[in-house]
């Protein structure tokens, strides 16, 4: 029965929430500010991307007060504000914003008379289904941001429509994308009827009081394999090469880091709230309801994706398709730390993503650089380019180095995180898997910069360098991939604290 | 002099010796490489005499650290005997459930590191004047050269476990760029093999600190080596247990392959040949020594228990090591093969035989035997590298048929080149027949069979190094070379040695006669630490037994 307590009730908790929702209300209201601008001012070329930069910006100090809020739940139990979401919305914010500066540079976007408009427009919404992604606890909140997000990448991914591959990436990723999400959503419908709640935490006292196992793993499976297909996870990922290719270099960049954050968010949070014991208050070791063992399912696709994602790579010509199999393996290899299911493994996989955002942007900046000048994505036409464009093959070989893992670069640092998880849990076995790919990874990372320092060395092909804008762009990842190499503190302190998720007490 | 040098660098000495390397790099990172052939000649060699210089300067603070060293003190576990120590926390990051992760950057030596550390800043010096051969991209050579330098003197100093891993790590990237790119004609087989090959051990390393750290909280060595620290239930808690083994052995292996010991080595040969002489002197000189280095600071000090669960296994692999080392060497003279920098390489395999079956007595004599043949190893091969060099740069040959009679046209090389030769051989008199000899003395009193085996390794060596000097020395010099080497006499004016390749030439023969004629000044710098660490090894898990 409606009374006006109870409306009013709902008033204020709206206008509550409202307020805890300023920086998701500031992307949309950028979206929309985007579009007008673009019909408005149709003779200013890239005014949507200022707009949307603007727009990003704002968006990053309201996150900021966001933080301000104790952990609560808001829009009934729709979205969690928490130190969690907040720290990979601005994971995301940030890999936002550097793909469109990165973008502004590009040469295969701006050429010719293309409208770009709608270009920066889509990155916005695609933010904003991130956005709720990694702070969705309702299952149809869920869906409904990963197909937000799903819907402008897959436009995104053939906006250079007019390339045969970046249609065929497109097309590919929507079939893939499609199936995945349908057994997803199939997932979402068994457990609804398993639990008859669609909140994670009511679908959680449910488990606690025990159900049929068989349905409640069909179920899990599949919502698995929905954000496994998002984080291209093996067996899951024969999309990833094709799309990665395919689409052009900014929106590949976007692609391997921000919708895998959100992807990984979204895992961390699902299996935090749905199969973890939260009668425990503020347990960092998770005890894991019910006997189905998680962490064997995870740990197999950790080490399926970086196995399958390393062997393959070795065999790639292509610098785009390489980058798009080591993803996978850096996918598996984060999947160790959510394997072993604690705050440790929580903050591991934050440490790793936030290394890996910047140096695998920066490597995608350089080839997305690289292909401009030479009009190549081939790893034999880099032959020589240590000579051409000795900045960028220097750049590029560090931020290699820092993929493949090696000190004293970032990349390093997020190995030793994730391997302290890893053994803290004294997963040997999983550690071991995990630093023998290691090795494997370096040695097609080597191919690259053996072919830009050690082949064809003597080339008389023309020399080139990139302007100045692309020069800051290069340094703003370089720098950092190397200082947090060497002393990461902030990151490691900001991690600890982004591990509180609110657990609905 | 020393009053000067103490008063600019302070206590920090260290770290100076450490990081001056990086600034002379980041300083020649902003000096741009000439454009036309003109000012590149003039910008390259600002960059080689600025190397040199900086390798000087580290030479120099390597005498002054072994003026003001004081040899009574120990070292190796405990902390107020370490000397030149320096200790700054580095980061402190806290993880949730596991507490603090604290990394501090601490440094400083003993009689163990001390003469490393010696080593290292000579064969640098040496190595940078053999550098000037170098014509390709010199700027991005030397850049490589003082990164490399950097990791070699870190690995040295470092008493953190998680500092001597990036220090340890450092050193591969600058190695492969070097054998790669200033290499050979199989440059890129050999330098991705070295990479890989040391890759798989090292991470095999990062995975046992990680371990250490959960076990015992701290990534300080010092605080591994004392069995109290271990927490009762961690991995690596307890006494001879199947998980202690696995550690040591997973450690033994990373650093087994640096060495190399037999069967790891087979990236040694390849890289050698490969890489360019200077390279090829620091690998021989200083990075094969790190592997040795690492067992005695780190698997003796850490798992004395299982160090002597598998002394026996050591001793083996070490002699092993000596002869099958020997017998590549002497498979050079097979007709067909017949390299003399192979050659060389392998006598380094067999030479480090004898460091791994010194220590593996637990011995004074052998241990002190052992690091004292790591010194002289590093100084004679270094040496024999170097002359190879000469005659490879002159003639752009190094087979064992190429040459002969080369006595009669470089008399004083020749002279150098006996001091090298009988140096390896073992001669009294000089540094390699005192570092032997004590490796001898000890492993004969602990396994005194399988060390007549290991005698078998000096007359293979006299064999392979004299049938050497014979073939390229003595005898009829072949018509080819029978003029000048230079006939235009722009690069070489006489045929013998030039004055820079002397001035690699003789501080290492220098060393190399002085040690082998009062070896005392180095002996006492490492006696008192071997004989702390030996007494360490053998009581240390007595200690902790009685502790659990």
């Amino acid at each position: 029965m409606i009374t006006s307590e109870s409306i009013n009730a709902l008033i204020s908790a709206v206008t509550q929430s409202v307020t805890q929702f300023l920086p998701e209300t500031a992307l949309i209201v950028t979206f929309i500010i985007a579009i007008l601008f673009d019909i408005i001012f149709k003779k200013t070329k890239n005014i949507t991307a200022y707009v949307s930069i603007a727009g990003f910006v704002i968006t990053g100090i309201l996150l900021l007060f966001q933080g301000s809020y104790a952990s609560n739940s808001i829009f009934s139990k729709m979205l969690s504000i928490d130190a969690f979401g907040q720290f990979f919305k601005f994971i995301i914010l940030g890999s936002g914003i550097f793909v469109m500066l990165m973008s502004l540079l590009s040469k295969e976007l701006n050429d010719g008379d293309r409208k770009v408009g709608e270009y920066y427009t889509l990155i916005v919404g695609m933010t904003i289904g991130m956005f709720i992604m990694v702070s969705a606890t309702n299952l149809i909140m869920i869906y409904l941001a990963l197909e937000t997000m799903s819907i402008s990448s897959y436009i995104l991914a053939g906006y250079t429509k007019e390339a045969k591959r970046a249609s065929e990436a497109s097309l590919k990723y929507v079939i893939y994308g499609a199936t995945s999400s349908a057994i997803m959503i199939y997932g979402m419908s068994l457990l609804f009827g398993l639990t008859g709640s669609l909140n994670l935490d009511e679908i959680n006292l449910v488990i606690q009081s025990g159900v049929d196992l068989a349905p409640l793993l069909i179920a899990g499976l599949m919502i698995v394999v929905g954000i496994g297909y998002k984080i291209s996870a093996v067996p899951f990922h024969f999309w990833t090469p094709d799309v990665y290719e395919g689409a052009p270099v900014t929106i590949t960049a976007l692609l391997s880091v921000a919708s895998k954050a959100a992807g990984f968010a979204l895992l961390i949070r699902f299996f935090r709230l749905t199969f973890a014991n939260s009668s425990l208050v503020a347990d960092p070791s998770w005890s894991v309801l019910t006997s189905i063992d998680w962490k064997m399912i995870i740990a197999l696709l950790s080490v399926l994706s970086m196995t399958v994602g390393n062997l393959t790579a070795i065999w790639q010509t292509n610098i785009k398709r390489m980058l798009a199999y080591s993803s996978i393996s850096h996918a598996g290899f984060m999947l160790m730390g959510v394997v072993v299911m604690n705050d440790i493994g929580v903050a591991a996989v934050m440490m790793y993503f936030f290394v890996y955002i910047i140096m695998n942007l920066g490597a995608f900046l350089i080839v997305m650089f690289v292909a401009d000048k030479t009009g190549s994505e081939e790893i034999d036409d880099y032959s020589g380019l240590g000579y051409r464009s000795p900045f960028l093959a220097v750049c590029l070989s560090i931020f290699l180095i820092s993929l493949a893992g090696l000190p004293p670069t970032a990349g390093f640092t997020g190995k030793l995180y994730v391997f302290t998880a890893v053994l803290n849990s004294n997963y040997v076995w999983l550690a071991v898997v995990g630093i023998i790919n290691s090795v494997i990874g370096l040695f097609y990372y080597a191919k690259v910069f053996r072919n830009m320092f050690m082949r064809n060395t003597d080339t008389t092909e023309s020399k080139f360098t990139v302007s100045r804008a692309g020069i800051a762009l290069v340094l703003l990842t370089v720098i950092p991939t190397v200082l947090f190499g060497v002393w990461w503190s902030p990151i490691a302190a900001w991690a600890k604290h982004s591990v509180a998720m609110f657990l609905f007490k | 002099m020393g009053g000067y040098i103490s008063s600019i660098f302070g206590s920090s000495i260290l770290t100076w010796i450490t990081f001056l390397p990086l600034i002379g790099m980041v300083a020649m990172l902003f000096i741009p490489s000439g454009k036309d052939e003109d000012k590149k000649a003039n910008t390259d060699k600002i960059f080689k005499w600025m190397t040199v210089g900086i390798t000087f300067i580290q030479l120099v603070m390597a005498v002054f650290i072994y003026m003001n060293y004081n040899n009574a003190l120990t070292g190796v576990n405990v902390m107020d005997k370490f000397q030149f120590v320096e200790k700054v926390s580095w980061i402190r990051a806290s993880l949730p459930l596991v507490g603090n992760l604290n990394i501090d950057y601490f440094v400083g030596i003993d009689g163990l590191s001390a003469p490393m550390v010696l080593l290292t800043a000579l064969i640098c010096f040496c190595a940078s004047l053999a550098s000037f051969s170098i014509k390709k991209s010199v700027k991005g050579y030397f850049l490589m050269y003082l990164l490399l330098d950097v990791g070699m003197m870190g690995v040295f100093v470092s008493l953190d476990f998680f500092l001597f891993y990036v220090f340890w790590e450092l050193m591969l990237l600058p190695m492969y760029f070097l054998i790669g790119i200033w290499g050979g004609p199989r440059k890129e087989y050999a330098a991705i093999k070295f990479f890989i090959y040391t890759l798989i051990g090292s991470v095999f390393m990062l995975l046992v600190m990680i371990a250490l750290y959960f076990s015992v909280g701290s990534f300080n060595m010092l605080d591994m080596m004392n069995p109290a620290n271990y927490a009762p239930d961690s991995l690596l808690a307890g006494l001879n247990t199947t998980w202690r083994y696995v550690a040591f052995i997973a450690l033994f292996v990373g650093f087994a392959i640096k060495v190399p010991i037999v069967p790891f080595h087979t990236w040694l040969p390849d890289a050698h040949v490969e890489a360019p002489t200077p390279i090829s002197v620091i690998l021989a000189g200083v990075l094969l020594k790190m592997g040795t280095y690492g067992i005695l600071r780190i698997n003796f000090a850490m798992f004395p228990d299982a160090t002597l669960h598998f002394q026996d296994l050591l001793a083996v692999l070490g002699v092993v090591s000596i002869i099958y080392g020997a017998l590549c060497a002497l498979g050079q003279f097979k007709v067909g093969k017949r390299d003399l920098k192979k050659m060389i390489a392998y006598s380094s395999v067999s030479h480090m035989g004898y460091v791994i079956l010194g220590m593996s007595s637990l011995r004074p004599e052998g241990m002190v035997g052992a690091v004292m043949q790591m010194f002289n190893h590093g100084t004679i091969t270094a040496m024999l590298f170097l002359i190879v060099g000469v005659i490879y740069e002159r003639s752009h040959k190094r087979g064992l048929d190429d040459f002969g009679g080369l006595a009669n046209k470089m008399p004083i090389f020749m002279g150098i080149t006996a001091i090298a030769f009988f140096g390896a051989i073992g001669l009294p008199g000089l540094s390699g027949f005192i570092s032997e000899s004590l490796v001898f003395l000890g492993a004969f009193k602990a396994y005194p069979i399988i060390t007549m085996f290991a005698g078998l390794g000096i007359i293979l060596g006299a064999g392979y190094m004299l049938w050497a000097l014979q073939k390229v020395f003595f005898g009829k010099l072949p018509d080819v070379w029978s003029g000048p080497w230079d006939p235009t006499k722009k690069l070489y004016k006489h045929d013998d040695v030039n004055a820079l390749e002397l001035g690699a030439l003789i501080p290492l023969a220098v060393a190399v006669i002085l040690f082998g004629i009062m070896p005392n000044p180095l002996i006492n710098m490492m006696s008192a630490t071997l004989n702390h660490l030996i007494e360490f090894v053998q009581t240390s898990p007595a200690l902790f037994s009685s502790l659990m």
